[in-house]
């Protein structure tokens, strides 16, 4: 068995909601991945990468619906399922708060894929995940 | 003239590495070489058949003198973290090698996805290094 640093099990369940992101995950599942218990893997991976396992899913999903509302023409409602979310009313809210306008407006804001520069999707992928807002926006604190 | 040799990463463990990138990923051992002078330094080097130029150099994270203990923590925990480097692979059937490799126990990451520019797939080493696949489309000729 060859030693591996703690943080890699955190990249598997990384890797999870990366790669699995269209099924029904959850943090649960995400903790299962990692062999850790919910709290202690929740507390682990915003350590290791900044923020909860939650938000990180939740973009990486935004993101790819983000992805599919530019390069195809498919409907709101079923890109909303096909990145792994079940409500179309709370998926609307969600990434018009992260995105600043309705999935609508911003597939109007886009011109078609062919225009695109080919660039790598893990380039897309990476640098394209929105940053996660909340209702409340927690700031660190000692920040205003 | 400028031509690409050996581009390296870093790795965990060099026998798991080995064993993953020849039994798993199908390259072949271009180098294995362990210096006892060195410090039995071992340069461990694969390569796709076929493409007999071009190796990955899997580099063990070396101790004091090389490299401080710190600094090997470090880089140990950005490869756990997945941000130490990404290999970029080609195939000419992104679908046949995602099925030939998942087959042999790789992990893949991302199934292959219709891109612009192509099929891309992605998986990663026992290491946590980003390994893509990709089948480039051929650029119609203008």
């Amino acid at each position: 068995m060859v030693y591996a640093p703690p943080a890699r099990h955190l990249l598997r369940a990384k890797d999870v909601a990366d790669a699995r992101y269209v099924e029904p995950l959850g943090v649960d599942d995400l903790a299962g991945a990692a062999g850790l218990s919910r709290a202690h893997f929740s507390r682990e991976f915003r350590r290791a990468f900044g923020e909860s396992p939650h938000a990180y899913l939740l973009t990486r999903r935004l993101e790819r619906a983000a992805a599919l509302l530019r390069t195809t023409d498919r409907s709101v409602a079923d890109i909303c399922f096909s990145v792994g979310l079940r409500s179309v009313g709370s998926f609307t809210t969600t990434f018009t708060r992260t995105y600043g306008m309705s999935p609508t407006a911003y597939r109007a804001e886009y011109p078609p894929a062919s225009q695109h520069a080919l660039i790598p999707t893990c380039v897309l992928r990476a640098y394209g995940r929105p940053q996660h807002r909340t209702f409340r926006e927690d700031r660190p604190r000692g920040r205003a | 003239m400028i031509r690409i040799a050996n581009a390296q990463i870093w790795v965990h463990d060099q026998d798991e590495a080995l064993a993953f990138y020849t039994d798993k990923v199908g390259l072949e051992v271009r180098a294995d070489v362990t210096l006892p002078e060195m410090g039995n330094f071992r340069w461990l080097t694969v390569g796709p058949a076929g493409q007999s130029d071009i190796s990955i150099v899997l580099m063990a994270i070396p101790g004091p003198p090389v490299m401080d203990a710190e600094t090997a923590e470090q880089v140990r925990a950005l490869m756990a973290k997945g941000f130490a480097g990404t290999i970029f692979l080609t195939t000419d059937d992104a679908y046949s090698s995602y099925e030939e490799l998942k087959g042999r126990g790789v992990d893949f990451i991302e199934q292959p996805e219709e891109r612009p520019y192509g099929i891309d797939s992605a998986f990663r080493d026992p290491s946590g290094n980003n390994i893509r696949l990709t089948q480039v489309r051929e650029l119609a000729a203008v």
